[in-house]
């Protein structure tokens, strides 16, 4: 049996329409990203929204140029990944820290609750030990009535203080990838 | 009877001769941040020292944040390659205000002058141009870099600008390279205040 390839679910979820509403309301413009499931909902949004300009990405990291060049001109960004990506990211992550950027991400696990796909493994694993030795403060999220505080506090720390965060929605959230 | 090869800080003292204040310009790392920081120093400049492959994606993301300046992004030919993705993400943006000119010698300078791709065949502006940018241009005399300046703020963009430059050793002029300053300073020219 052939696999088939659906368009994502971008039906309204009160907690991804939590993180869409937290970006709004943070002032987030530009929305860098690499397509996830997870995401679907917000990147839909921030299509919808004239206010917003979404951007689609090659790969992760440029993403992480991409915010720090919105900062640059005074505008607020944020970048949408899942797990795999943030090894891209890691030497871009220094841009960051050497000129105090903001970079408000949010990553999707993947790789770590009921995972059927082992290639997702050994990057879910080195997530956050690969992000907190580039100097990304991680906050981990795994219920869904926590996710619009979290992603406040995140976009507050990361615009207010000048600081890298990185907001994990874990696996168990976001629910089981259904392989048929 | 072949011309002589340009040079690249008299290449790009010719691109920004007429600078206007409101030009915002990103230089990859390595020597094209040390021609800008030669060819005059500006608030609106901001210098990376690292982050290598990331000069056109920043130039984006200050572009969309200041539809109102024209940003140049001048880099080199092995930082544009390490970042090639990122010409099919500008392109899908459209950026008006966006240009990227890459001073191409064919080589790695920083790591001891080792051929890079585009000595080997890669084409830059037509790649730029497959992913869609509106315009691209391939230069190798000062009076067409002249002539070309005002591209840079005709708001026809995304453009790509070939520079064919000579691989002379050049002495290091350093800019600053406290990063914090360098942005804190950059965003202040465009009167942001530091958090």
């Amino acid at each position: 049996m052939n696999a088939v390839t659906h368009a994502a679910d971008t039906a309204a979820v009160a907690w991804k329409d939590a993180v869409f509403a937290a970006l709004k309301a943070a002032d987030v413009r530009q929305i860098h990203y690499v397509p996830d499931a997870g995401h679907a909902r917000a990147i839909s949004l921030a299509h919808e929204d004239p206010a917003i300009r979404a951007v689609v990405l090659t790969t992760e990291e440029e993403g992480v140029a991409g915010c720090a060049g919105a900062w640059l001109g005074g505008e607020r960004a944020a970048l949408l990944m899942q797990s795999s990506g943030v090894g891209n990211c890691i030497n871009m992550l220094s841009l960051m820290e050497n000129c105090r950027f903001p970079l408000l991400a949010l990553i999707t696990m993947r790789g770590e609750w009921a995972e059927f796909n082992p290639w997702q493994v050994p990057m879910s694993r080195a997530t956050e030990p690969v992000l907190t030795a580039m100097g990304v403060r991680c906050f981990r999220v795994d219920r869904p009535e926590d996710v619009g505080d979290v992603v406040t506090a995140a976009a507050d720390m990361a615009f207010g203080a000048e600081q890298a965060v990185a907001v994990l929605l874990g696996q168990r959230l976001i629910g089981r990838k259904v392989w048929k | 009877m072949i011309d002589q090869v340009l040079a690249r800080r008299p290449a790009v003292r010719a691109l920004l001769a007429d600078r206007p204040n409101e030009l915002l310009v990103i230089a990859g790392l390595g020597t094209p941040a040390y021609d800008l920081f030669d060819a005059g120093d500006h608030g609106g400049n901001f210098y990376l020292w690292g982050a290598m492959g990331g000069a056109a994606m920043m130039g984006l993301g200050l572009a969309l944040a200041r539809p109102s300046n024209p940003v140049l992004v001048l880099t080199g030919d092995g930082e544009a390659l390490m970042g090639l993705g990122a010409l099919a993400t500008v392109a899908a943006q459209k950026p008006a205000n966006l240009t990227i000119a890459v001073l191409d010698n064919g080589h790695f300078g920083e790591t001891g002058m080792q051929a890079s791709h585009t000595s080997l065949g890669t084409d830059l502006p037509a790649v730029a141009a497959a992913c869609g940018f509106a315009w691209t241009a391939t230069v190798d005399g000062e009076t067409a870099l002249r002539a070309l300046a005002p591209k840079l703020t005709a708001g026809a963009g995304p453009g790509l600008i070939r520079i064919v430059v000579g691989s002379e050793p050049l002495p290091k002029t350093l800019p600053a390279r406290d990063g914090a300053y360098l942005k804190t300073r950059f965003r202040a020219h465009l009167g942001l205040q530091p958090a």
